[in-house]
């Protein structure tokens, strides 16, 4: 079948997570789901509709209110033949669970000196922009990417929505997914065929020559746009969607340096010891020859994200912010 | 519980093996040979040896920090445990763990986890995994009485229950968590009915006591393998030791630590099993000697370990791709 004639679908990011989890639990009797109202509930933000009535509560299992309980089950249930996929509601609740994450999950095999693995998947919603808080808006992916011994991926395409679980379910470690809350309702088409993806490499999402603008997740969309306001003004933008926070595909991110020489980073987590902080130490260590410019970073400002409409949207990234910090970073010479 | 010869021989047998290779630690611990944190199980020795008794190579340990005992009696070599705290690769976690982290994937045996109360939902996790898989084997887990004042004992006492997953969960009450005695701690003491609040069914038994420590292990065990669900035991015990090898002990007296002295579990077995005619002096004596070659072999072969090369110091963060399916 030719490219032009190959059957897409209709979908959301919602439904492509929800056709994910449904096909790795037909796949693998291994796998399982559980959380807080990932069943009778339909699933927080309704990813996992459908899958108790389908495959029963065993394995869809709605978890009380004890986020290190049922992520140490996860664990041990990973530790003992299982294939777990453990819902958080959001980031914001996995602190409770921090413990068992950094202090199991990720050091068990080490430990152990290498006895054994952990092949979970750990989902969690992500970030900010529904007006709820600080308690409910923040990102903390980055966070999770400064730990040995985990995996971090930020699906933000309907094709990584699909297609990254199940990679993720493969690996013999544990792996986080971060799925930014306002991608839930992001439309669009997918091949009928999709399926498993790598979680290794950094995507090219947009091709440029000028700059080079590094993000993930929910800043995707805000960076292509800012692109795109930037092509209007004949500066060519290429687009880096890092896809895996931890390890990071830094050649990628240094090949698309090596053409533009300019580099601007989108980053939703705090500016402070960020993800974003860590890029651009790595190009400094790396690349530093290669830069005409001063890197940019747009990031969350340092304040716990706020209520109010206006104030949240100054505290994260937004297009005009990535189109600002853009130009700045063109126009400099040195 | 009246024990055959056989069964006396291998319960003081447990207990003087682990009293003496800790002995050894300590010595080797003054010594400069092993460093980090070293925390002794001496007087507590009943537990570990009578319940690892009623448990079946099915079944999976997870423990604390204060393991040495637990994975002595597990059947984890001595040698291996000695190279692990020596710090040498052909220690039981190839020296990436030290004395508060023994691991042995063969026996089961999961650590070697010093969060408190950090292995009990892994040990919820194990037993859903089990029970999934249907499988025969049961989780079990140790923990201080420390630990009944985190928050993952009681969500895991809840999560174990309402799952009704194969756990049996061991508390061994030796009074003090480092320097907190339990009442300083707890609005309620009563850790059985902490239990049994999240209707998981429990039993107080005497520590010190191995017969005692056997026959609640065996119906406890048998409760969960029934298929009942977990159950919670709690063992009275004491250390007479330090919390570790930096406590000078200021929280309780030596009078208090004498008293529990005199209710020394190998001693007080001993003189029991000679009493009652299950073993001779001369059996005890043969156990001695056993123990202390198993003990020297195992200093040797620790001594004669190797050092891991530095640059495998980030191997075992993640799993080699194509190492597992
Ligand atoms: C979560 C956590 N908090 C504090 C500590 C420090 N700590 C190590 S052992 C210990 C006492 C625990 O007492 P208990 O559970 O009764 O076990 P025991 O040491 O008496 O065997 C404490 C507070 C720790 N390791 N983990």
């Amino acid at each position: 079948m030719s490219d032009a004639t190959k059957a897409v679908v209709t979908t959301t990011y919602r439904a492509a997570l929800n056709m994910a989890l449904r096909e790795a639990l037909q796949r693998d009797p291994r796998v399982f789901l559980m959380g807080e109202d990932v069943g009778r509930y339909g699933g927080t933000y309704a990813v996992s509709k459908g899958l108790l009535e389908e495959f029963g509560e065993e394995r869809v299992r709605d978890t009380p209110l004890s986020e290190s309980a049922f992520v140490g089950a996860g664990i041990g249930a990973a530790l003992n033949g299982m294939l777990p996929i453990v819902e958080v509601m959001t980031c914001n609740f996995s602190l409770l669970a921090l413990d068992q994450i950094l202090n199991n999950a990720a050091t068990l095999r080490h430990m152990s000196g290498g006895q054994f693995s952990i092949p979970l998947v750990i989902r969690m919603a992500t970030g900010a922009g529904r007006q709820l808080a600080a308690q409910h808006s923040h990102s903390f992916e980055g966070w999770y990417a400064h730990i040995p011994g985990i995996r971090v991926v930020t699906p933000a395409t309907l094709e990584d929505a699909r297609g990254m679980l199940w990679t993720a379910l493969m690996d013999p470690d544990p792996v986080i997914m971060f799925e930014n809350a306002l991608l839930y309702n992001l439309e669009g088409e997918l091949a009928a065929d999709a399926g498993a993806v790598d979680i290794d490499r950094a995507a090219v999402r947009r091709a440029g020559s000028d700059l080079t603008l590094v993000t993930y997740g929910g800043c995707l969309y805000k960076t292509l746009q800012a692109a795109e306001r930037l092509a209007a003004q004949n500066i060519s933008a290429e687009v880096i969607d890092l896809r895996t926070l931890r390890p990071l595909d830094m050649a990628t991110v240094l090949v698309s340096l090596a053409k533009t020489h300019r580099m601007v980073i989108v980053d939703e987590g705090w500016k402070s010891g960020s993800l974003a902080a860590e890029i651009m130490a790595r190009v400094m260590e790396q690349a530093f020859y290669e830069l005409d410019a001063p890197i940019e970073r747009v990031c969350s400002a340092e304040v716990p994200i706020p209520y109010a409409r206006h104030l949240e949207q100054a505290a994260i990234p937004q297009v005009d912010t990535i189109f600002a910090a853009a130009l700045r970073t063109v126009n400099q010479h040195v | 519980m009246t024990p055959d010869p056989e069964l006396a021989r291998k319960l003081l047998h447990g207990m003087v093996r682990i009293r003496r290779f800790e002995e050894k630690s300590a010595e080797l611990y003054s010594a400069g040979k092993i460093r980090g944190f070293l925390h002794l199980y001496i007087g507590e020795e009943a537990v570990a040896a009578g319940v690892m008794q009623a448990l079946r190579p099915e079944d999976a340990v997870f423990a604390t920090y204060r393991e040495h005992g637990h994975a002595l009696a597990r059947g984890l070599s001595a040698g291996a445990i000695m190279a692990e705290m020596y710090g040498k690769v052909e220690g039981c976690s190839r020296g990436r763990g030290g004395s508060m982290h023994l691991f042995d994937a063969a026996a089961k045996f999961y650590g070697g986890n010093a969060i408190v109360g950090g292995g009990l939902p892994l040990t919820v996790g194990y037993a859903l995994a089990q029970k999934m898989q249907q499988r025969t084997g049961l989780a079990a887990c140790f923990f201080g009485e420390g630990a009944v004042a985190e928050g993952e004992f009681h969500e895991s006492m809840n999560l174990a229950s309402l799952w009704n997953v194969p756990a049996l969960f061991l508390c061994e009450n030796n009074l003090y968590a480092m320097g907190t005695a339990l009442e300083r701690s707890e609005a309620d003491t009563d850790l059985v009915e902490k239990a049994a609040s999240y209707r998981v069914q429990g039993k107080s038994v005497d520590g010190m006591d191995v017969l005692a420590v056997l026959e609640a292990a065996q119906q406890a065990a048998q409760f969960v393998r029934d298929g009942n669900g977990p159950y919670f035991l709690e063992f009275r015990t004491y250390r007479f030791r330090a919390h570790s090898m930096f406590d000078p002990e200021l929280y309780r007296s030596k009078e208090e630590v004498e008293r529990w002295k005199q209710r020394c579990p190998i001693a007080g077995f001993s003189a029991r099993a000679i009493r009652e005619g299950w073993l001779t002096p001369e059996m005890i004596a043969a156990i001695e000697a056993e123990v202390a070659r198993e003990i020297a072999q195992a200093v040797e072969f620790a001594e004669a370990g190797t050092w891991e090369s530095v640059e495998m110091l980030t191997r075992d963060v993640y799993t080699a791709r194509g190492q597992t399916e």
